[in-house]
């Protein structure tokens, strides 16, 4: 079973394919350039205590990212 | 000949190691002119010619997305003009991470440069399991490729010869790679040379990966800064303590003491050019504390009171920077310092700030709202104290014990964090999202590190002693001119009735504009209380920033921030010490 949930709802440490970024121009071209694009595997770290930032690793790059901007990326996880 | 060799690349890439390699001890750190953004400048030989190296800002693209990224474009657009072709970029890539370092890379290709990749970290691929076929990488992007590992300098002869090969044919014909591509397809051409060059074999998480990870994730994460930070303050204590009582005091007791007591006595022992100079004698002897004079204790404060502080500072503070702990710092705290007003990056200004409160504002920058660096600097200015002050303050509390020193430094931090969540409440907006890369735990370079410090330790010196030797000047022409006095009166119903100082402070007040280190030193020949040394602590770090602080102040924010910024100051100066005062 595929299923559909944002970066902040993903358990740590599981594993998930991104699917969709909801935001403008700007998100996508910064999350490019760290390598996170649609399609991308990625690996979610950890999570900071209330709604702090998450931590996302990308082949060997790891990536800090705010709640709010965490929240709009969307990330299909096998359950 | 190439003139010009700029190194390009990700943040994090290692970088600056390259370039610490490939360029001997002088060095140059300058602003890109009307930014803040710096850049560094060295000079390596190649075939018996100096070749000037420029360590660009890292990009992780030529289309900015920062005031640092827009820095690096503009520095490769004047490098490359129609007339100055005869330059090189060192594209440095991180190959454990090819394929988004690629990116930068293929944009640079497409400028039609001569460009040079030099894949760096090449010893990290092996544990992280990537392999990289590098003549098929060469084949497919027409650049020289060369593997390196700049922390070991393997690998940094052959980029040299690389080098070496594009300048016997600059002038003649040097081969520019004709390599295109379309860039909305960049990323799917860029998957298509990965399949072709890299594969990635499964392999398990190194030592550091996981405390890299631990480090970020709240319940080890917590600790460990706590951790850090704790070690951290022992060991510059240590150090700079060590420094004091081992090189510092011994050479200025020893052996300076003795020249200036020759010096005083041909200078007459008193009158006012002696006092400038040598200061007032305690006791027939020099008290490098208290005599006040230029040659005494206007040096003594710099270079045995807080050089080993600074010093010690520094290097732990680069070990830190270079090991790769800040960011990790920054993602932990970045909840706590949005209820700041500011984003977790905003912690590395005050870890700067405790080494020195100008490096710390000009590093505000970063942040992407004037909000932001508004209520960083402000708070920062207020509520972080300088290691010059902090080092001095501890000389003169530390003697009554911990205790005191407690106080002072746990004032200021409750300072920091109710200013700083009032400010975030009364200004409108809000702090922008952290997003940022972790670069993973990568053990330093000790040439570059020690390279590092020396240089900030420089700056310290030509920086803040001219400013010391001005304050000891002043102090002595003010108490010459009587014009202290004449303040005293004036402040003493402030001074006296709510700071509850004596009047003789005043002059440590007015003194503390233009140095704080040389206030605080002001204070031991006062003999006051333990109560009155906290209170006088507080305040000093409190009401104003020093001369070289504000100065930058007013560069950055403008005047009529910086008057809110000031009214801020005195305001929250007025009420902590008052109450202080009262409560003690």
């Amino acid at each position: 079973m595929e299923e559909r949930i944002s970066l902040t709802e993903m358990n740590a440490n599981e594993f998930g394919k991104v699917v969709e970024l909801i935001g403008g121009h700007g998100m996508v071209k910064s999350l490019e350039n760290m390598g996170i694009r649609i399609g991308t595997e990625i690996r979610k770290v950890s999570q900071q205590l209330m709604g702090g930032p998450v931590i996302v690793s990308q082949g060997n790059t790891r990536v800090a990212i705010g709640y709010g901007m965490a929240k709009r990326i969307i990330i299909e996880v096998k359950k | 000949m190439i003139k010009t060799i700029l190194l390009m690349g990700n943040p994090n890439v290692g970088k600056s190691v390259v370039f610490s390699r490939l360029t001997g001890v002088k060095v140059i750190t300058s602003n890109y002119p009307g930014t803040t953004v710096e850049f560094t400048r060295g000079i390596m030989h190649i075939d018996h010619e100096d070749v000037e190296v420029i360590d660009v800002p890292g990009t992780y693209t030529l289309e900015p997305t920062s005031k640092a990224e827009e820095v690096a474009v503009k520095m490769l657009d004047e490098t490359f003009t129609k007339e100055k072709y005869e330059n090189v970029v060192i594209n440095i890539i991180d190959a454990t991470n090819l394929e988004r370092n690629l990116s930068l890379t293929l944009q640079l290709i497409k400028r039609r440069i001569p460009v040079i990749a030099a894949l760096n970290l090449w010893d990290e691929t092996k544990h992280t399991g990537v392999k990289i076929d590098i003549v098929k990488l060469e084949q497919i992007l027409k650049i020289p490729c060369a593997p390196t590992c700049a922390v070991t300098g393997e690998g940094i002869k052959q980029l040299i010869d690389r080098v070496k090969d594009v300048n016997i044919y600059v002038n003649i014909n040097v081969k520019i790679s004709d390599f295109d591509y379309d860039e909305k397809e960049k990323w799917h051409c860029i998957g298509d040379i990965i399949t072709e060059v890299q594969k990635v074999t499964h392999r398990h998480h190194t030592f550091l990966e996981k405390v890299g990870d631990l480090s970020v994730n709240p319940i080890g994460g917590i600790p460990i800064a706590l951790g850090v930070l704790f070690i951290t303050f022992q060991v510059i204590r240590f150090i700079g303590e060590w420094l004091i009582g081992n090189v510092g005091e011994p050479i200025f007791e020893n052996l300076w003491a003795p020249l200036m007591l020759k010096v005083s006595g041909l200078l007459g022992s008193k009158g006012v050019v002696h006092d400038i100079i040598i200061g007032k004698l305690v006791e027939g002897e020099i008290d490098f504390g208290e005599s006040f004079g230029i040659l005494t204790t206007g040096l003594f404060v710099p270079f045995a009171a807080v050089l080993p502080y600074v010093f010690a500072f520094y290097l732990v503070l680069s070990l830190l920077e270079d090991f790769g702990y800040l960011p990790r710092l920054a993602v932990l705290v970045d909840n706590v310092m949005h209820k700041l007003g500011v984003h977790g990056f905003a912690i590395i200004p005050f870890m700067l700030g405790l080494g020195c409160n100008v490096p710390g504002a000009l590093s505000t920058r970063v942040m992407e709202t004037r909000r932001e660096r508004f209520i960083a600097t402000t708070l920062m200015a207020i509520a972080v104290p300088c290691m010059a002050q902090i080092a001095m303050v501890v000389g003169l509390i530390g003697k009554h014990g911990a205790k005191g020193l407690g106080i002072v430094f746990g004032t200021l931090f409750i300072v920091w964090i109710v200013l700083g969540i009032l400010m975030n409440k009364v200004m409108k907006g809000h702090a922008p999202e952290l997003f940022m890369e972790i670069p993973p735990y990568r053990l330093p370079y000790i040439g570059a590190l020690l390279k590092k410090v020396w240089m900030r330790i420089v700056w310290f010196i030509r920086e803040a002693v001219p400013w010391v030797l001005f304050g000891v000047f002043l102090v002595n022409m003010l108490y010459t001119l009587r014009i202290i006095e004449f303040l005293g009166k004036i402040v003493q119903p402030i001074v006296s009735g709510i700071l509850g100082l004596p009047v003789e402070a005043v002059g440590a007040l007015v003194i503390g504009f233009l140095r704080k280190d040389v206030a605080v030193g002001m204070l031991a020949p006062l003999h006051l209380t333990l109560k009155q040394l906290i209170i006088a602590s507080v305040v000093l770090t409190m009401y104003f920033p020093c001369a070289a602080t504000f100065a930058v102040l007013i560069k950055e924010f403008g005047i009529k921030d910086m008057l809110k910024s000031t009214l801020i100051m005195i305001c929250s100066t007025l009420l902590v010490a008052g109450l202080l005062n009262l409560i003690l």
